[in-house]
């Protein structure tokens, strides 16, 4: 008996597993064609209503704006700064290398209120307004140790030798860096970009201290859920979701298709 | 200075840039406390192929570093063509390596590869003068592959294209065929060696392998801790080592240690363990007192005692310890009272072999024998070359 079932365990676990991942998203998915009244938290019957008009509730997209746009800021920052940081600690030899190292870990390990409350404490003490600057200054700090996290990874497996031989053949450091560095970083750096955007989008805990009356979308989605959640939240919810997919199976595809054709030749 | 016409043509260059002397004067390297490069004068002159051939650590590739603006010198100065060069970066000077591993683009194609160089300095048809250069290593038909999609032996014809494309004043080779097997290797070599006379540049070759050394390069540096033992050609290097490092390093030798007894002139006589052992003068670096007298294996004849001449000089009488056959010869051990072991390479002629515990005697031409400081270590670069051989 266990001969034949022991073919079957993994798959079926592994089933299991991702049931278990995605029933909430499907559930999110199909609450969004709910005919909701004011909560979305029982099914009252189908319709379309929602994703004709997503910006239907109010403050939905406004704050979804929000979002977008203080994320988009933090990626560029985080993505820039972090990058060049990670270069650094991997490329440069300095006296404080392995504290630095060590330290820009240090905002992933705290926990995140501590970090929000603290960064609140120290925007009102130095006078700061809270708002969309503040909200993407507190996401730019947590994200660059993420970006740097990622990149740093991709540095150390560049091989240095290539930076010699561009500068062998007569590429001043900074033509090397945009002929040879960064294109071979290129993938690591997108990479954490992305994960800097997510993590940012994403972010409650510390942007509900340091926000003020700015509302982002989880901070719009919290604060909603004690009078009940919009249908529309799942709308742009399942839409954020899609779209992702749709960015990993096209870069799935894009990457097949340059393989195949690189076999072809 | 030969320079035939079978090189990509060649608008861009003054005249001075081509293939132009390089000379390092003074050069020391210390990474911390370590001692790379110690006080080095070395000259190398255009359109030569010069090998710097060493044990790993000795100094040669962090002098050919130096050359190429990877690595600046702790002191002294270098000049290429009379142009002092030293300070300056590595994209500023007319130098182009072969790196040990290649170090080729891996997101260019082949192509873009050999053309980084000519489109830094912006010249004009980079592709075609590109396409020219792979031509030129009979790799044309790949430009458009990625440097992963070719054999170790392609990518390698690869790297020298694009470094060769670029005519540069010096063109570096950092151990480039490690890599290879052993027939590519050989290969490799021949095309090399080809190439280079083909398009006139200077080549500065830097290998461990000595034959390597010994079958490409007009000139030879032997280095070893930092410092250049000898230089020259490479028969003059193998015939007549100056130091017991050249002597072990450079194929095999057999050193003894004795005194000098006798001056007969034109020659010295070596007394080592009761035997009288002949040198000519001309052929050694001390002449009197302590002496180490060397002689490479294939220089001793060995015979059957009846055989032998009546006693005098350079004559060894031994007993065989140990025999190889290897086909073409054999190589034997003898084993000589007062001296110690002997070894003999002895070319199959068809004579009849001698066994393990065979008595033989051994002679040789005094004109084969050298002679050296009697301080020296016999052992001097031995286990460098045996590290160097695997």
């Amino acid at each position: 008996m266990r001969r034949r079932i022991g073919p079957w365990l993994v798959p079926a676990f592994g089933g299991l597993a991702f049931l278990f991942l995605l029933v909430p998203i499907a559930y999110v998915f199909a609450f969004s064609f709910n005919d909701a009244g004011r909560t979305n938290l029982s099914w009252r019957g189908f319709t379309l209503d929602n994703w004709r008009n997503p910006c239907g509730a109010p403050a939905v997209c406004e704050s979804l704006a929000n979002s977008l746009q203080i994320s988009s800021i933090v990626t560029v920052i985080a993505t820039i700064l972090g990058t060049a940081i990670a270069i650094g600690l991997v490329r440069l030899r300095f006296k404080f290398n392995a504290t630095a190292n060590m330290l820009i870990f240090l905002p992933l390990a705290t926990p995140e209120v501590v970090l929000g409350a603290s960064l609140l404490a120290q925007f009102l003490n130095i006078g700061v307004d809270l708002g969309v600057g503040t909200i993407i200054i507190a996401h730019s700090m947590f994200c660059i140790s993420f970006v740097v996290v990622a990149v740093k990874a991709r540095v150390a497996s560049l091989d240095p030798k290539l930076e010699e031989a561009a500068a062998d053949l007569y590429a001043s450091p900074i033509q090397a860096f945009w002929r040879v560095t960064f294109p071979l970083l290129l993938p690591g750096i997108v990479a954490a970009a992305l994960l800097a955007f997510a993590m940012s989008f994403d972010d409650f805990i510390i942007t509900n201290f340091n926000s003020g009356n700015v509302d982002t979308f989880p901070k719009f989605i919290y604060v909603a859920a004690t009078r009940g959640i919009p249908a529309q939240a799942n709308v742009i919810g399942s839409a954020m979701f899609i779209i992702a997919l749709l960015i990993v199976i096209g870069g799935q595809i894009l990457s097949n298709r340059r393989a195949k054709m690189l076999a072809a030749r | 200075m030969t320079m035939v016409q079978t090189k990509p043509e060649s608008p861009n260059t003054d005249a001075d840039d081509q293939g132009a002397d390089l000379r390092l004067a003074a050069i020391t390297k210390r990474f911390g406390g370590f001692l790379a490069v110690d006080n080095l004068d070395l000259e190398i002159p255009a359109a030569s192929f010069f090998a710097l051939l060493g044990p790993s650590g000795c100094g040669k590739t962090t002098t050919l570093r130096m050359i190429a603006g990877l690595e600046q010198p702790t002191s002294g100065s270098m000049s290429i063509g009379g142009k002092d060069i030293t300070g300056t970066s590595a994209h500023e000077r007319p130098v182009n390596t072969v790196f040990q591993n290649y170090a080729l683009f891996p997101h260019m194609s082949v192509l873009d590869n050999v053309a980084f160089g000519l489109k830094r300095r912006k010249i004009r048809d980079h592709q075609a003068k590109a396409k020219q250069a792979l031509e030129l290593v009979e790799l044309g038909h790949l430009s458009a592959r990625r440097p992963a999609q070719l054999s170790g032996g392609q990518q390698q014809r690869v790297a020298l294209a694009r470094a060769i494309v670029n005519e540069p004043a010096l063109l570096l080779l950092d151990e480039p065929l490690g890599a290879l097997d052993m027939k590519l290797r050989r290969q490799m070599q021949g095309e090399l060696k080809r190439i280079q006379t083909d398009i006139g540049l200077t080549f500065v070759h830097v290998t461990h392998d000595q034959e390597e050394a010994m079958t490409m390069a007009d000139t030879v540096a032997v280095m070893n801790q930092g410092q250049v033992e000898q230089l020259g050609a490479p028969r003059e290097l193998y015939e007549l080592p100056r130091t017991a490092f050249v002597a072990n390093f450079l194929g095999k030798s057999n050193l003894v240690a004795g005194e000098i007894i006798e001056d007969r002139g034109d020659a010295v006589v070596i007394s080592a363990g009761g035997n009288r052992l002949a040198v000519r003068k001309d052929r050694s670096t001390t002449h009197q007192g302590k002496a180490l007298i060397g002689i490479r294996p294939e220089k001793l004849r060995m015979m059957w005692p009846a055989d032998a001449p009546a006693d005098g000089s350079n004559i060894l009488r031994g007993r065989v310890l140990d025999s190889s056959f290897t086909g073409v010869s054999t190589e034997y051990l003898v084993e000589v009272a007062g001296i110690g072991p002997v070894g003999v390479f002895s070319q199959n002629h068809g004579q009849q072999l001698a066994a393990p515990g065979d008595d033989v005697v051994l002679t040789w031409d005094t004109a084969h024998a050298f002679g050296l400081d009697g301080d020296e270590d016999t052992q001097a670069g031995a286990r460098e070359a045996e590290a160097a051989a695997t």
